[in-house]
């Protein structure tokens, strides 16, 4: 896979222009613009406080950027709420897991259905008819698609604050996918792991993203330069607010071709 | 009891005409749609599949193996996990008279490289991804190896090498084949005769590279008949296969006596839910090597110590009793009513639920064979009611041969002979065997074969002697048993074994052949002992850091003493080491089956057994290990010597 950052090819998934957003007198987004192509994996990098997680928090709807404009599949979305967004087809995970630890694996991606759960109050209240169906229908989804996607079947019973942190973020994974979204934004899904999940975790991604079923368009957070170059098809850098470069050739003059691949050793 | 099902086994005579394709054709014809002869966990749900799709899909497989090219006597081998295609697979390789092989899924490649080549592969079925890219990796240095196949399509779709194949596709080129020729498989099957060659399987060697033994038809159902004339099974009972198709005693139950008794075989859904679907499927019939059932005595003993006060007591309480009947039935001696009414309680308190959660409850034989099982571990399973046996065997006799009875079981001998088997002692105390199912010759090595089968004999290269009450008692590997001090032999295994009763030893390696004393290099078990450090506040960041800490010498030490105990002094040991790393197959100092390769780890370690007999108190260690993702990492420290106080 190669990293080419021409603009152009593909459809346009999400737009973020001129995007500004200070805490106090801090401005940690100063002007941001990106494009993410549909079937696509875009990175981002930079250094610790560049503002990466501000500006992920600002596509999902976490925090509203004071000046700019993000636009999804041609929408202006400033104003919709983290919900209202993932009923347009979009999820994410965070940079420290946030799952719920006390449910079990299932019921945290049982959670990631919410959306597509049609039944109402009334029928719910009962579980009868139509909900126990769509409850089947659910289960089967998660059962089929997910959890041998993401090979958890041996924990699918067990509570997820019990388990090591490379298993709760591939939970995590799993919810973000449960929603069947068309945008997926990562935050550093690898920080934490060691090499055996990351090689795992970059395997997912990588399916999630080729799969026919799937065809998900990532957006990633991430410090390991060699995942983040052997994934992406193109990366941007973040440096404390600004968008410095989008183009492979600058990358490699800002970490060195060398220290490429020496993030993990 | 009351069972549906008949008892079977007098029903099939094996003639010589007999083959297993024969076999499975009449069975799969008499049971068809209405009787479910395997099952797969799969998407949380158990799967069935009927004789009748057990059959379809063989034959479409066999007929695809038939049209790719396959001739009489062609091997195919098979790697993966114990799942329904690996067995279709290996039935339909039979079928179409080819000759099965099967590797270890955990195989490096050098030894999928070693085992295809010297098999003269042309065929092998991988699982998935995985299993191929291995393939892949060696198809060039295998000039005989013409297609891979492979059913499971998860990361398979960035692939387009042409010798690539997936099951389905075999399939669909056997279901056009059958429209050319309908009765082509029945054809194919009535050809076979019993004296053919089977299977050729590689034996896991502590000694050497895997040789190649022949098996024949005829080797294997008699084998299944032999085992099931002493322990009848239902074709109503479950089965779950989940050790590796690569092991013998897997073989012997899924085929050789699955065939024939016609029970369900049930696959788990991954390899890591293995212990939990055995509980959801309870099974009446179990044979494992003894390293699970160490693996369940640990999971027991761990939980003991992490449970509350009044948990822990009524568990005290239950083991005590237990103890008390099992020996009492060891020595043959009635159970007074009194202890009966008190096993009673402990089986409502304590052992019913803990059989229960062991998968355990419905077990009605449950053997051990493959490598030696410590006295202790054994009494644990009886005093909790599992009517576990040893069994003694080897791949050369397709499975086995030396099994407990009901009712006559000793702790430190592994019984009878099975029918149609015979047993004696040579001169020199080598284990012989006789009997229709010991095999034909090692592939390719006529020099082994000379050594090892001499007028019909079996030599096994294990020494033991028959006991008064005719029970054979292996003592170890020939050239494994030691001399003592004092001039007397000695098992290394029996001390190992004992040691590793401990839960918070995972491996143990004792050496003393002609020395002064007895030491021993232990591998502590990283998450038992680890825990005990965290609850201690032991802080430590690696397992070499754990196992050199002077608490955990103080732990390990206990442990000892309790293994030396009621040993004579001169078999105690006197001197340990804890190991900086775990004992790992991928560096050879393992078999696949996990027997210690005696040999190997003594070169590899003879700084370690040089200091164990000398007077340092430390010996350092200046060594590259690597780890099992490929990193390296430079370990230089010092090993502490401990002296046991004995």
């Amino acid at each position: 896979m190669t990293v080419s950052n021409e603009v152009g090819e593909g459809e346009v998934l999400l737009e973020l222009e001129d995007i500004h957003m200070s805490f106090g007198k801090v401005a940690a987004l100063a002007g941001i613009s990106l494009k993410v192509h549909k079937g696509e994996i875009h990175s981002i990098i930079g250094p610790n406080g560049a503002g990466k997680t501000v500006m992920m928090n600002c596509v999902n709807g976490l925090y509203h950027p004071q000046k700019g404009t993000i636009s999804y599949k041609g929408r202006r979305i400033n104003h919709l709420k983290p919900y209202e967004r993932a009923k347009l087809g979009m999820s994410r995970t965070f940079q420290k897991v946030e799952v719920f630890g006390g449910m079990t694996v299932l019921d945290n991606i049982r959670l990631g259905r919410h959306i597509h759960l049609k039944s109402g109050i009334a029928s719910g209240s009962v579980w009868a008819g139509k909900t126990a169906k769509e409850e089947i229908e659910h289960r089967r989804f998660i059962e089929e698609q997910i959890i041998d996607l993401m090979e958890i079947e041996h924990i699918r019973h067990k509570p997820v604050g019990m388990l090591p942190y490379g298993l709760q973020k591939r939970v995590e994974l799993g919810r973000a996918l449960a929603l069947e979204p068309e945008l997926l934004i990562l935050d550093e899904p690898l920080a934490g792991l060691n090499l055996e999940e990351v090689e795992d975790m970059a395997r997912f991604i990588l399916d999630i993203n080729e799969e026919e079923r799937w065809k998900i368009t990532c957006l990633l957070v991430e410090h390991d330069m060699g995942v983040v170059m052997d994934l992406s098809h193109r990366v941007f850098v973040l440096n404390f607010g600004y968008m410095i470069v989008d183009g492979p050739e600058v990358i490699k003059a800002y970490l060195g071709e060398e220290d490429l691949y020496a993030t993990r050793r | 009891m009351q069972h549906e099902g008949s008892v079977r086994q007098n029903e099939i005579e094996i003639t010589e005409d007999l083959t297993i394709p024969k076999l499975f054709y009449q069975q799969a014809r008499k049971y068809g749609k209405d009787r479910v002869a395997m099952r797969e966990k799969e998407f949380g749900i158990w799967l069935p599949i009927t004789w009748q799709d057990y059959l379809e899909n063989v034959k479409y497989i066999a007929l695809g193996l038939i049209s790719l090219g396959l001739e009489d006597g062609d091997k195919v081998a098979m790697i993966g996990d114990n799942r329904p295609e690996g067995l279709w697979a290996e039935i339909a390789t039979l079928c179409a008279r080819g000759i099965g092989v099967w590797l270890f899924r955990d195989c490096l490649i050098d030894e999928v490289r070693y085992i295809i080549d010297h098999s003269d592969t042309k065929f092998l079925f991988g699982e998935g991804q995985e299993e191929v890219d291995k393939a892949i990796s060696i198809f060039n240095e295998c000039p005989k190896l013409q297609k891979i196949i492979w059913d499971d399509p998860k990361g398979m779709r960035n692939y387009d090498e042409d010798y690539l194949i997936s099951l389905k596709e075999v399939q669909q080129l056997g279901r056009e084949l059958e429209k050319e020729q309908p009765d082509l498989f029945e054809a194919l099957i009535n050809k076979g005769q019993g004296e053919e060659i089977a299977l050729l399987f590689y034996t896991s060697g502590t000694t050497a590279l895997p040789k190649g033994a022949l098996l024949s038809h005829h080797n294997m159902l008699t084998m299944g008949q032999h085992l099931m004339a002493v322990d009848p099974c239902l074709d109503t009972d479950d089965y779950v296969s989940y050790l590796p198709f690569a092991w013998i005693g897997e073989q012997m139950m899924s085929i050789s006596c699955g065939l024939q008794i016609g029970y369900t075989l049930n696959f788990p859904e991954e390899p890591e839910t293995a212990q939990e679907n055995i509980r959801e499927i309870g099974p009446h019939v179990m044979f494992a090597p003894p390293r699970m059932y160490e693996q369940m005595t640990r999971t027991v003993q761990v939980k003991y110590l992490d449970s509350t006060w009044i948990k822990r007591k009524f568990y005290e309480f239950s083991t005590y009793v237990g103890y008390k009947v099992a020996n009492l039935k060891f020595g043959k001696k009635p159970v007074p009513w009194y202890w009966k009414a008190l096993e009673w309680l402990a089986t409502i308190s304590v052992q019913k639920k803990l059989k229960d959660h062991l998968g355990l409850s419905r077990v009605r034989n449950a053997y051990t064979g493959g490598a030696a099982m410590g006295p202790d571990h054994f009494r644990f399973f009886h005093a909790l009611g599992v009517n576990l046996k040893q069994i003694y065997g080897q791949t050369e006799v397709a499975g086995i041969s030396v099994v407990h009875r009901n009712g006559d079981i000793k702790f430190d001998t592994v019984g009878h002979p099975i029918p149609g088997t015979e047993v004696k002692i040579a001169e020199d105390g080598e284990i012989l065997t006789r009997s229709p199912s010991v095999f034909l010759g090692y592939y390719k090595n006529p020099e082994a074969t000379e050594k090892t089968l001499i007028d019909g004999w079996l030599y096994s290269g294990d020494k033991g002697f028959i006991d008064d009450d005719g029970h054979l008692v292996v003592f170890d590997r020939t050239k494994d048993v030691f001399t003592l001090k004092d001039g007397k032999p000695f098992a290394p295994q029996y001390l190992e074994t004992r040691l590793k009763f401990s839960p918070y030893i995972r491996d143990s390696w004792v050496i003393g052949d002609k020395k002064d004393y007895i030491s021993a290099v232990l591998c502590i078990d990283y998450s038992v002992v680890g825990k005990w450090a965290d609850e201690k506040k032991l802080n430590y960041t690696s397992y070499q850091e754990l196992s050199q800490m002077p608490e955990v010498y103080d732990l390990v030490e206990k442990q000892i003493l309790q293994a030396n105990k009621d040993l004579p002094d001169v078999a105690k040991v006197v001197k340990f080491i804890n190991l900086y790393k775990e004992l790992d197959a991928d560096d050879d100092e393992l078999t696949r089956t996990r027997k210690l390769r005696r040999a190997f780890v003594e070169k590899r370690y003879e700084d370690i057994v040089a200091a164990l007999y000398s007077d340092n108190d430390a010996v350092h260690i200046d060594t590259i290990i690597k780890y099992e993702d490929g990193r390296q990492a430079h370990i230089k420290t010092d090993l502490q010597i401990r002296k046991v106080a004995n």
